[in-house]
């Protein structure tokens, strides 16, 4: 079965060697417009600012992982990696190649990065049989029917999908666990380089999802894969990232190495998410909330630090001034307190 | 569970079966639950597992006429089964209330949330519209809603979703119930909000001295909430007792497997986790006997030949289990 698929694999080569990263995405922002109406009482900004300014490094064979509350553009991210949606401003550099260019044309890098979604049943074609929907990608690329076919039965048979019961059947025919299976198999039709997350384990019940979480790093391994996990789930996070990159509002406030972040978090934010995770132990259970309060509008974010409204450690200068990321052994962090020529020290309490 | 007073709620062999055209899905096999005055009791498991229909059993909210219930449910000494419709509307509210997952879909969209809370308030206790307004801002001040006066006026489109659930948990106690029911009503909410409503929830309880069922599939959830916690697998509980006797020494073999994936540095770096095969079951086919049985890696012959009894192991704990027994 493994001869099938290596025989029909399309090898992408690894241009610029393992040290540089397999994507770069530099100055990234996207806001989208809201439709005003004049009678309509808002205020404050005319955009969903959801991504305003991220950079960040997926280095090639990691799994970098992705954290944050819901409206805080991890997925809107996701979707401008994947150009989905195409970005305001900014720059994605995929393997040293500007993405778009000549160089690697959008069709091209599509065949290289591939995406999961949280809903694994919206995410299928329910007229489609589910050989024909992973069979789909490889069709559209130029591949015979057959040899589409045969792809389509090797991958669901190496994702614990039987062919012979499974592959003629419909989306509705299939458990959640299984169809995450399928949506799996499909983003590996066309032997990705990339692939994207995007809460692919948070709708499935605790059983099912450690089985996808296994699957996922046996698959990692036998493709060579490098992954961008998205997810709310702190601890599946930890689990399978190399590095963690955590957002607040549409920036990166904290970069670094997984047990870093978690073991010593250096933005306030971090710090905050990571107490809000249940204790596990009825004995010590929390006693006080980490941070009070929703996370604020991304129409109209607070200026300076976007976090310093819920943040404990706040000043007057994170009100007036936007903190840069500043770099330390590999772990980056957004906040003024790790900025040395910040106005932090010397600022006054926050009024 | 004292033994010297009633329990609350009382359920006996609780049986639900819903009629989904030719198929009938067993969603409960009998379900033996009591929760004290002022206790928190948790039911876990997975989707289909039966912690959603036992809640809504326990305030009739099936249709009924594709439902069978069969079984006894006493709530503050009143057989739930036995009331006619003004006997029900009476209990709910009242006696017992129910949160739920996704408020924005359980409130009314086109009413203010103070004006909803008004309205309960007045049906129920037959208050002025003066004294309803009063006991609305005074229900915000008790969940804690900033600025209360301002967002009593609010739509609940026009509110954040953890606001949303605090105006959820006011319009819920209205009417000062003995027993709230919760359905996941963390699930849908961020980590950082997630602990505030639960700590809210642990206040209220502790303060109104609110009996609490909280249904969750998350078992830190779980942990901070709950006295006392249910496991439930295939429409029954296989396994309950104190939190803390259930983390530290679990003794059903799916509730082990099930917390052994989450107890602290179980998800160890590169090691593969630990799984159950398969799938939870078809409750249209249930397996006869235990029906853990088919994913369990200790299922000997005696497993399928009938369903297992719960037995104590310990004070307070029972467990549903052939190897137990």
């Amino acid at each position: 079965m493994n001869a099938v698929i290596d025989a029909v694999r399309v090898t992408h080569e690894d241009v610029g060697g393992p040290a540089q990263p397999l994507l770069s995405v530099r100055g990234l922002i996207k806001h989208f417009p809201l439709k005003r109406d004049p009678l309509s009482r808002g205020r404050g900004g005319n955009a969903v600012r959801a991504v305003d300014g991220v950079d960040f490094d997926v280095k090639k064979g990691e799994t970098l992982g992705v954290v944050g509350e819901s409206g805080c553009g991890k997925s809107t991210t996701a979707r401008l990696v994947m150009q989905l949606i195409k970005q305001d401003q900014g720059e994605l550099v995929f393997d040293g190649m500007a993405v778009g260019s000549r160089a690697l044309a959008l069709r091209e890098f599509r065949r290289q990065t591939q995406m999961v979604f949280q809903d694994s049943y919206s995410s299928l074609n329910p007229r489609m049989t589910i050989e024909d929907s992973v069979a789909f990608g490889p069709l559209v690329h130029g591949s015979a029917k057959r040899d589409a076919i045969a792809v389509a039965r090797g991958l669901l048979g190496r994702v614990g999908l039987d062919a012979q019961r499974f592959a003629g059947r419909y989306p509705h025919e299939l458990s959640g666990g299984q169809r995450q299976r399928v949506n799996i198999a499909r983003a590996l039709a066309l032997h990705p380089r990339l692939v994207i997350l995007d809460e692919a384990v948070s709708a499935l019940d605790k059983s099912v999802e450690a089985q996808v979480l296994n699957l996922l790093l046996d698959l990692k391994d036998d493709f060579g894969l490098t992954y961008m996990f998205i997810s709310h789930d702190l601890n599946v996070v930890r689990y399978i990232s190399d590095r963690v990159m955590v957002m607040y509002l549409g920036e990166v406030v904290e970069l670094g190495p997984v047990d870093q972040v978690f073991d010593a978090p250096r933005h306030p934010y971090t710090q905050a998410l990571l107490r809000s995770m249940p204790s596990m132990e009825p004995g010590q259970r929390t006693e006080s909330a980490p941070l009070s309060g929703d996370p604020p509008n991304p129409i109209d974010p607070p200026s300076g630090c976007r976090f310093h409204t819920r943040c404990a450690l706040a000043r007057a200068a994170c009100a007036a001034e936007a903190p840069a990321m500043t770099q330390q052994d590999g772990h980056a962090v957004r906040c003024l307190i790790h900025q040395p020529d910040s106005g932090y020290a010397a600022s006054g309490a926050l009024t | 569970m004292t033994a010297t007073t009633s329990p609350l709620v009382s359920i006996r062999n609780l049986e639900v079966a819903f009629q989904a055209g030719a198929k009938t899905v067993h969603a409960l096999n009998g379900v033996n639950l009591e929760v004290g005055r002022g206790e928190a009791v948790a039911l876990i498991g997975e989707s289909g597992s039966g912690k959603s229909v036992t809640l809504r059993a326990l305030m009739r909210l099936h249709p009924p006429r594709r439902t069978r219930i069969r079984g006894e449910m006493v709530v503050d000494g009143r057989d739930v089964l036995a009331m006619n419709a003004s006997e029900l509307a009476a209990m709910r509210g009242p006696v017992v209330s129910m949160v739920f997952q996704e408020p924005l879909l359980a409130l009314d969209p086109v009413y203010t949330v103070g004006r909803q809370i008004e309205e309960m308030v007045r049906r129920h206790t037959g208050k002025s519209a003066a004294e309803a307004r009063a006991r609305a801002l005074s229900l915000f001040e008790r969940v804690r809603i900033p600025s209360p006066e301002r967002r009593l006026q609010a739509y609940p489109h026009e509110m954040s979703g953890g606001m949303r659930q605090r105006a959820m948990i006011a319009l819920a106690l209205s009417c000062n119930p003995k027993v709230l029911l919760a359905d996941e009503p963390t699930t849908a909410l961020d980590a950082t909000v997630q602990i505030q409503i639960l700590l809210l929830l642990r206040e209220l309880q502790r303060e109104l001295g609110l009996a609490i069922v909280f249904v969750t599939h998350d078992i830190g959830a779980a942990a901070e909430i709950a006295d006392r916690v249910a496991v439930m697998y295939g429409g029954r509980i296989v396994e309950q007792g104190s939190m803390a006797d259930l983390l530290r020494a679990p003794r059903h073999p799916y509730t082990q497997a099930l917390l052994k994936g989450r107890a602290h540095g179980a998800m160890q770096k590169g090691q593969r986790l630990e799984t159950i095969p398969g799938s939870p079951p078809d409750l249209a086919a249930l397996p006869p006997g235990c029906s853990f049985a088919p994913r369990c890696s200790l299922a000997e012959a005696q497993c399928l030949a009938k369903v297992p009894d719960i037995v104590p192991v310990a004070a307070g704990h029972e467990v549903r289990c052939v190897r137990v027994a």
